[in-house]
């Protein structure tokens, strides 16, 4: 049974802070087809549709009928530890800084014999396992075998903790704890167990109901932050920077115009420079020192997430310059991931629905709650996605965009 | 004869019998921007963004750019800003005849009443009572509201916002309509955000100072700080906004210049060593 995390000592200052190596990362073509899914959080496996056979690793072909017509289909995971390995010695710098560590060949349910990394609570083969997808310090998909039922303090384990983000004892900065995400989030990171919780907020004179009895929770330090002034932000990177193990990119302007419903580009020239810049300036004065710490022990920096929009995907024209100021912050949020990559840094974005706000008062339900958007956040920290799409609505328009951009384009067009 | 009036001046400047008093505040992105219902046009706050700075981006010198509105920090509102000017002549802030920017100040001292009341409002009785003591407002003279409202170094405080809008001091629609009509003023200043007090909405007209004001070709210069180191009369302000195309204000500099017999007290409060040349007083960081 995993023994529950203590809170890691401080660090002593007169050691070499460790640089960041990462498991192996290169992958074909076509395995980056299971890095894909993990990224989506599942355990996708190619399948054939001439003779059914589900296979690993991927191939460019079927290894039964040799059809090239595969097709990547979700997969339970579940299957039968058939043996078990720990690793005292590789060549690896990733796994001989972190020996020892723990292998298994599980044979799965659905077919494929697979090598897995193994979760500490898995029972000694034979024993029935659940594998999961996750996504490595390399960005990559690594097949983990976890136990057939939680245990407690599952998400503790060492080598699990290697592929997840887990705010447990790690200290976060959400960027506006002002709004209804921003306030749910923090309760839900402090929830989960956060060491300190930088909440951010911008215009101090402007107090919404609620933002004040988040500084009374003891984890809480409010720090002023507008996305908006270059200095500011530089200001509090040159106070918090070398700390942030998660930072959490909730600032979020939204106003409900298209292009002709509003004279002027003075609206969205406002959400340009909080979705925009302001990802582009805290990236710049932030990426630099989390990059610096992506092994630093125990409670290394993780994670960037950032608070995007189903819209990002597709414009939704009666919200059409929220919507192109967030998928502007898609594109670049594509560059900080590429740039965080060599620390193993993971980049979450977070796509929802319309969140149930002043913002999308006019729009019908369904409606995602702030504090759903919020669990879903803290969800995928512990576990291994990096794009998270919450509520009922962000699921269909991604499976409508994933089927075929253009008609979505053409739905989307005829809605009022 | 003009020759020698300017060369006094200068003199004066030189030799300290007249101080120069920073009436502005610093423009910085800490200082508060003017609140508006958030579906409303916005006023920009001051933002600075660096050029470069002896760096790969500019090697031997630093520079920034800067963005703000036109009504941002220490700054001036020309008649068309308001509707009720907008059809008058010579009413932006490139059109404004430049002889309108050097004017007498009429300093009214409200600090007291606004310490004890944040929506405290200066009546036609405040201004007659200034005048029993220092004569009669001078037509063409710029109405200072000191309220000392400058000294709230904190933003939270300067904006003095609740559930109910904004509290901060100004004038009622009375005293306005007495300074315009009967006073013939150039303009009307404060150390608040709005030379309208921040319930102003609710009066009748809302935001008179602006309504009146402006309907009447006369201006406004809000963020005014240091008016507690002026005379009730006798400084002369300079307040020249920059020349904005069809502009309906600008921030700007303001200076007064202040004979130094009137603040021979203050300035042996600040010490000597300031009161040779000219004294700039720095407006308060925010």
């Amino acid at each position: 049974m995993t023994r529950p995390l203590v809170r890691p000592p401080r660090k002593n200052p007169i050691l070499r802070t460790r640089v960041p190596n990462l498991p192996p990362g290169s992958r074909s073509r076509v395995a980056l087809g299971l890095t894909a899914a993990a990224a989506r959080g599942r355990l996708e496996l190619q399948t054939c549709r001439d003779c059914g056979t589900v296979q690993y690793p991927p191939r460019e072909a079927c290894r039964v009928c040799l059809s090239q017509r595969l097709e990547w289909k979700v997969q339970n995971g579940t299957g039968e530890l058939l043996s078990e390995t720990i690793l005292h010695h590789s060549n690896e710098l990733f796994y001989r800084e972190r020996m020892p560590w723990r292998l298994g060949i599980v044979r799965l349910d659905c077919g494929p014999v697979v090598v897995a990394h193994l979760h500490g609570d898995c029972v000694r083969p034979p024993s029935r396992v659940r594998v999961h997808a996750n996504i490595d310090r390399a960005g990559q998909a690594a097949l983990v075998a976890m136990p057939e039922k939680d245990t407690p303090n599952m998400a503790d384990d060492r080598q699990l903790r290697e592929m997840t983000c887990d705010p447990k004892f790690r200290k976060v900065l959400i960027t506006d704890a002002k709004s209804p995400v921003g306030q749910s989030l923090v309760e839900a990171i402090v929830k989960a167990g956060a060491d300190l919780v930088w909440a951010g907020y911008a215009e101090p004179w402007k107090k919404p109901p609620g933002f004040e009895k988040l500084s009374s929770l003891p984890q809480v330090t409010l720090v002023s932050l507008d996305l908006t002034d270059s200095r500011a932000v530089k200001n509090l990177a040159g106070e918090i920077g070398g700390r942030v193990d998660i930072l959490i990119n909730t600032a979020d302007h939204h106003r409900n115009y298209g292009i002709t419903a509003r004279e002027g580009i003075e609206v969205a020239r406002a959400e340009m420079d909080i979705n925009y810049f302001g990802l582009l300036r805290l990236a710049q004065e932030f990426a630099p020192a989390m990059r610096a710490r992506g092994a630093d022990g125990q409670s290394s920096a993780v994670a960037w997430v950032n608070l995007l929009s189903i819209f990002a995907l597709s414009n939704f024209p009666p919200h059409g310059t929220y919507s192109a100021s967030k998928a502007a912050a898609l594109s670049l949020a594509q560059c900080l991931r590429a740039e965080f990559a060599p620390a193993g840094v993971r980049v979450i974005n977070v796509f929802p629905g319309p969140i149930d706000d002043e913002w999308n008062q006019a729009l019908p339900p369904p409606k995602i709650a702030p504090s759903r958007v919020a669990a879903d956040i803290v969800e995928t920290l512990r576990g291994s996605a990096e794009d998270v799409f919450p509520g009922d609505v962000a699921e269909d328009w991604l499976a409508r965009w994933r089927d075929n951009p253009k008609v979505l384009e053409r739905e989307l067009a005829a809605m009022r | 004869m003009g020759n020698a009036v300017l060369s006094e001046l200068i003199a004066a400047l030189a030799g300290g019998r007249i101080r120069v008093v920073d009436l502005t505040q610093t423009l910085s992105p800490d200082f508060p921007q003017i609140v508006l219902p958030p579906e409303m046009g916005q006023a920009w706050p001051f933002r600075i963004e660096e050029a470069s700075r002896y760096d790969a981006r500019g090697p031997g010198w630093y520079w920034n750019n800067f963005s703000c509105s036109e009504h941002t920090g220490t700054h001036f509102d020309a008649p068309i800003h308001w509707i009720s000017g907008r059809h008058l002549p010579d009413n932006s802030t490139d059109t404004i005849p430049a002889k309108s920017f050097i004017a007498p100040a009429c300093v009214i001292d409200c600090s007291r009443e606004a310490a004890a009341d944040a929506d405290f409002l200066l009546t036609v009785e405040c201004l007659r009572q200034w005048e029993r003591r220092h004569g009669r407002i001078p037509a063409g003279s710029w109405i200072l509201m000191r309220t000392d409202w400058s000294k709230r170094t904190d933003p939270v405080a300067y904006q003095n916002l609740d559930e109910t809008g904004q509290h901060t001091p100004g004038p009622d629609t009375e005293a306005v309509n007495f300074l315009v009509d009967e006073r013939q003023v150039l303009g009307f200043g404060s150390e608040a955000i709005g030379t309208d007090a921040g319930q102003a909405f609710h009066f009748k007209p809302p935001y008179p100072c602006h309504y009146y004001m402006h309907g009447s070709g006369r201006f406004g210069l809000q963020c005014l700080t240091n008016l507690d180191l002026l005379p009730p009369a006798g400084a002369v302000v300079i307040a020249a906004p920059l020349k904005i195309k069809d502009g309906s204000g600008s921030p700007l500099r303001v200076l007064a210049l202040v004979p130094s017999a009137d603040s021979i007290a203050k300035s042996k409060e600040h010490g000597k060593k300031n009161s040779n040349r000219t004294r700039t007083v720095v407006g308060q960081k925010r």
